[in-house]
């Protein structure tokens, strides 16, 4: 049995009251949502908090909401809710695609959309997706809130926007109009992290793509949304060839490295064949086709 | 789902006497959770210990400082190797006659290897105090690449042997070198390949841990721990550490799976036994699932050399291999002494060769030590991974299809018993209908016709086959050995006044569901149903000697044992019926669990009236003493042969290079089944491990020699979604020494199930002109080689 250091443990019964606390306790407390990242870290004792701030009682932010022209999620949404949200499903079927594919059913019942985001592994599927979907994030403090873009929100591997005293407590995903969005990841086994994973979420109308962006996993420091690609999509009218290019955009703009996962050259080759294949399922799903 | 033919011995009734599908007698207790494993086990004042190991692969120790960690509230002791030396304990032999360092002296020798322990009140505090323990560690470097280290220039590892000036373990060749040769020379076709077989790892669920408790009065040590051979690591204790043997207990509880992880003697079980000694209290070590992966027993890790030489119509005249053997920092292979490379001599596979050689160089390296059975039957997992890989580069430079060329060289049913160019004897077998029926369960034909119209569309779809012959049951004690003990197994059977039974054995179940198929053996041979037979084992003071359970021995050996032992009591049971019938012995018949008297069945006892007579009152008759039970020590006279025939199909995404295997198909021949439903389950659990072998399993290390598989993430093992709906078959062809007839079936799949899954992959790739890539094949390593740029994985 691997077997954590000594820590403190603290159950948060309200987001101010948790904000409290962590404000109190400064940089050696720690959240602890669904607890699949940070518990094993904690095991292998690669992290050492001395408190540990408990908000699963939070009911406040588990939820996911229409409001307006855009879908919010609460911090503590669990992967099983992502993925059996229909509402999520008609909007964002990249969701119900990312979902099957991340971890296992034990993981899923627990992992939190608000501890992926904020684990910040370079690998992590959810990320990705956000970054596909231009989310923002809601990010609180005793001193209110403020609101960050995916891109601002991942600092560097592991390390995001979130300050010592702060807590991430919703995703803002804006809604548009002729919107379609896939995920393809590829793993070296069930429950595997990403070899290589890339989201693409497209808007489209009169057959023409006006915006679109991709969102790639496990090619460099952070997921990364790919400037390039989005540049190239809008206006764009969808073909075979044109997927194509794009996969061949998404590709010459990463970093993977190589590792037991792969070699930096199949992850490339990853990057482009994947985006291809989402992009396409993106275009066909925008067109009202379930691809 | 699983489609499986009926047995053809089989009954459909839930409780057969004798052979046939009886539920397993063990799964009540352990599906309800309610087993007793070694973590279960909690004694009064019982300490807990914890390992320190090294940060690094190869580096001197300069100093231990212990004073944090022996101030800790909680910490009872803190050992370190100076400690252990001043004992004369600080190194114990290995399975092969090595040493290994209990805890490090000089230097560590691989990451992860045991510096010093800790034991305190509760596991926590002991994890916590490894943190305050300091060692300075004066770096050397480390020698990670096995092909490089018998060069003049690099470290040597194991200078604590005396006059060691290289990295040199042993040489060992069998068969005729020259004769090969002159094969070779003058054969129509030569292939050769190297072929790695990389380091993986047995991985149980339950990793291995001990309680040790040493009783302060009499002296007497009782050890409950994780070991596959509870009388075999009994003496070696004795041995090494001077305990008297009598007051040596040791007690295999439940055990989480073994695979031949749980054969070795592992420096935590001595740390434990010297802390109990020397703290007067029950101590338990428990590794957790890091230690379990980086530091105890892995498998494999050879580099392979191999040419077969063919007519150019694919008659197989000769196979030639030249191996490099990584055996970690310690010599710790489990092998009967007389076979260092175990009985990797059968690379010679099922077929009817004209000559046949192998050479073997085995080094050491700043590795973990081990090189254990992993469900291989001593390397023949490695040896028919060889042949049954380069039979198939020879079907790939000949066009020809691989069953065909398999089917064409087969050794005939009447060369058995048959003697192989490197000095096996093959007990029995019949090769074709085995085959033959594979392929019509596969429905082969159509397979390939499928495979054709896909190549034409750009598809990658392929069929691997592989033809194994496993060498399974360990002894004769003539030959096989371990550290000096023969390879022989006692059995003990005592039917009590009632007619119920306890037959007691040497071996230990790990999961195989001994407690199941030794009843039904007893029962099948006396009659009395498998329930009233309770089956102990794992414990030494309440069973006979013998070596224990891996490289499938259990059955090929202990049940021979379980049978004759019965036999031995039936006879008696027959003379006891004879006085109770008033006739001679000759004059009975024998219906399962009863004499009768021939021509008059009105007349007859059960073998439960007979056991009350045993027992009971009145005269037995003469010279007959009372009860009713026996004991045997059973040396096997051969080892037996078990066969099969497997058909793996794949189908490869080429954009992606991901691997789906479609279906596998497994034809098994153990000889005479005991329960069918079991026998499944272990091919079930086999051909899981050979695809993860083949498509994700390797024990990697970075050029320091760190270890990259510490964890489940890391070191991957297949889920079921990885793994298709077995297609399980068989053959029976018995075993002619075994009293049964039976042969093992504990790892015919692992050894079976790899090269049909790495065939298949092959195949696939064939429109790449690809004759062969290396294990693990993730998809990131068959992109590579679709790209022509195979690497080999060390
Ligand atoms: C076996 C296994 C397989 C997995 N496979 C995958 C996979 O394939 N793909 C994938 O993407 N992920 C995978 N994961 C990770 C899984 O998705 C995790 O659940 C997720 O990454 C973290 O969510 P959590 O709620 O468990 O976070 P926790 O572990 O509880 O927390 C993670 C970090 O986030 C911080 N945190 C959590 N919530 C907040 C908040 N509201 N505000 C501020 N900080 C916060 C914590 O302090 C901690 O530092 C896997 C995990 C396991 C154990």
């Amino acid at each position: 049995m691997q077997v954590p250091a000594p820590f403190e443990y603290e159950r948060a019964t309200s987001v101010e009251h948790a904000i409290a606390l962590r404000t109190q306790l400064g940089e050696e407390a720690r959240f602890i949502a669904g607890g699949h990242s940070l518990l094993p870290m904690m095991k292998l004792r690669l992290a050492n908090p001395e408190y540990l701030i408990d908000i699963n009682d939070l009911d406040e932010l588990f939820y996911i909401t229409r409001a307006d022209d855009e879908i919010r999620i609460g911090a503590m949404t669990r992967h099983r809710e992502l993925l059996d949200s229909d509402l999520l499903a008609e909007h964002f079927p990249i969701f119900r695609d990312a979902e099957k594919v991340i971890a296992d059913p034990v993981v899923r019942n627990r992992g939190t959309l608000g501890g992926s985001l904020c684990q910040a592994d370079p690998s992590e599927d959810l990320s990705a997706v956000c970054t596909t979907l231009d989310a923002s994030c809601v990010i609180k403090s005793t001193d209110g809130e403020r609101i960050v873009s995916m891109q601002d929100f991942h600092v560097g591997p592991y390390e995001t926007a979130v300050g010592d005293t702060e807590m991430l407590t919703e995703i803002r995903i804006p809604l548009k109009a002729g919107g379609g969005s896939a995920y393809e990841k590829v793993e070296r086994r069930a429950g595997d992290w990403a070899v290589v994973s890339s989201g693409v979420a497209v808007w489209m109308s009169n057959g023409t793509i006006d915006d679109g962006r991709v969102g790639l996993a496990a090619v460099g420091p952070n997921t990364t949304s790919i400037g390039p690609v989005a540049e190239a999509l809008r206006g764009a009218a969808p073909s075979e060839e044109f997927y194509e290019q794009v996969g061949e955009i998404a590709a010459a703009n990463c970093s993977p490295q190589t590792d037991q996962r792969g070699t930096a050259a199949y992850k490339t080759h990853l990057a482009k064949e994947l985006t291809r294949r989402s992009l396409r399922r993106a275009v066909a799903r925008a067109q009202g086709q379930e691809a | 789902m699983t489609t499986t033919e009926p047995a053809p011995d089989t009954t459909e009734e839930e409780r057969p006497i004798g052979f046939g599908r009886l539920l397993r007698k063990e799964d009540p207790r352990l599906i309800r959770g309610m087993g007793n494993f070694v973590d279960d086990i909690s004694l009064d004042g019982m300490l807990h210990l914890a390992i320190l190991r090294s940060p690094v692969a190869h580096a001197r120790i300069v100093s231990i400082d212990t004073s944090a960690a022996e101030a800790h509230p909680k910490v009872v002791a803190v050992i370190t190797g100076e400690d252990l030396a001043a004992q004369g304990l600080a190194w114990m032999p290995t399975l092969s006659n090595d040493t290994q360092a209990v805890l490090a002296t000089d230097k560590v020798r691989f990451q992860h290897q045991e510096v010093a322990f800790v034991v305190a009140e509760d596991r926590y505090s002991a994890r916590d105090a490894l943190e305050l323990i300091d060692v300075e560690y004066d770096w050397l470097d480390p020698v990670v690449d096995v092909r490089t280290a018998l060069d003049a220039d690099v470290p040597v590892i194991r200078d604590d042997l005396d006059g060691k000036t290289d990295n040199h373990i042993f040489d060992w060749e069998t068969g005729d070198e020259a004769a090969t040769n002159a094969v070779f020379d003058s054969a129509d076709v030569v292939v050769s390949e190297e072929i790695i077989y990389p380091r993986v790892h047995p991985a149980p669920m339950e990793t291995c841990g001990c309680v040790a408790d040493v009783e302060r009065v009499s002296g007497q040590l009782t050890l409950w721990c994780t070991s596959q051979a509870p009388h075999a690591h009994r003496t070696v204790y004795a041995l090494v550490a001077g305990l008297p043997e009598h007051k040596i207990r040791v007690i295999a509880p439940d055990i989480g799976g073994g695979f031949g992880n749980k054969v070795p003697i592992y420096p935590g079980y001595v740390c434990a036994i010297v802390a109990s000694l020397v703290i007067g209290k029950p101590v338990k070590w428990m590794e957790d699932r890091t230690e379990n992966l980086v530091s105890t027993g892995f498998a494999r890790d050879y580099v392979m050399n191999a040419d077969i030489a063919a007519t150019k119509e694919g008659k197989i005249l000769a196979v030639r291999t030249n191996v490099l053997a990584d055996h970690g920092a310690f010599n710790g292979v489990a092998a009967p002494t007389k076979y260092p490379a175990g009985f990797f001599g059968v690379f010679t596979g099922s077929y009817d060769l004209e000559a046949a050689y192998a050479k073997m160089t085995a080094v050491y390296t700043n590795k973990a030590p081990g090189g254990v059975a992993y469900a291989c039957s001593f390397r023949i997992t490695e040896a028919v991974y060889l042949v049954e890989r380069i039979v198939d580069c020879l079907a790939h430079e000949l066009d020809m299809d691989p069953a065909e060329l398999r089917l064409k060289n087969f050794i005939k049913p009447d060369q058995f018993p048959y003697e192989t160019k490197t000095g096996w004897v093959y007990d029995s077998g019949d090769y074709e209908p085995a085959m033959r029926k594979a392929m019509e369960m596969a429905g082969y034909d159509e397979l390939r016709r499928e495979q054709a119209e896909k190549r034409e569309r750009g598809e990658l779809m392929g069929i691997g086959v592989s033809f194994f012959t496993e060498a399974v049951g360990a002894g004769p004690r003539k030959d096989m050995d371990i550290l000096g003990l023969g390879m022989a197994d006692g059995c003990e059977l005592r039917i009590h006044p009632t007619g119920k039974a306890v037959v007691r054995l040497s071996v230990k179940t790990q999961g195989q569901g001994h407690e199941t198929t030794f009843a039904q053996i007893v029962a099948e041979e006396i009659g009395i149903p498998p329930e009233d037979i309770e089956v102990v084992h794992g414990d030494t003071d309440n069973t006979p000697f013998g070596l224990g359970t891996y490289g499938s021995r259990s059955t090929p050996v202990s049940g021979a044992a379980a049978a004759l032992v019965t036999r031995k009591v039936r006879d008696k049971a027959q003379i006891i019926a004879s006085g109770m019938l008033e006739v001679s012995v000759a004059d009975l018949q024998w219906d399962k669990g009863a004499f009768s008297v021939k021509g008059d069945p009105t007349k007859s006892v059960t073998i439960q009236d007979i056991a009350m007579r045993a027992h009971g009152a009145g005269d037995l008759p003469d010279g007959l003493e009372g009860g009713l039970e026996a004991q045997i020590c059973y040396n096997p006279e051969n080892l037996t042969y078990p066969f099969g025939a497997y058909i793996c199909v794949v189908d490869i995404d080429p954009d992606t290079a991901v691997v789906k295997v479609r279906r596998f198909i497994a034809v098994d021949d153990c000889g005479t089944q005991i329960n069918p439903m079991i026998i499944e389950g272990q091919v079930h659990g086999g051909l899981a491990d050979g695809v993860g072998m083949a498509m994700m399993e390797m024990i990697a290390f970075d050029e320091d020699g760190n270890c990259l598989g510490g964890s489940l993430m890391d070191y991957l093992i297949p889920t079921a979604l990885e793994t298709p709906d077995w297609e399980t078959g068989h053959t029976v062809t018995p075993s002619p020494h075994h009293p049964i007839g039976a042969k093992g079936i504990g790892e015919s799949a692992t050894v079976g199930s790899p090269p049909a899954v790495v065939n298949a992959i092959v195949d696939a790739l064939k429109p790449y002109g690809i004759r062969h890539a290396d294990m693990p094949l993730t998809p990131s390593r068959v992109w590579e080689a679709m790209q022509g740029n195979h690497t080999p994985p060390i």
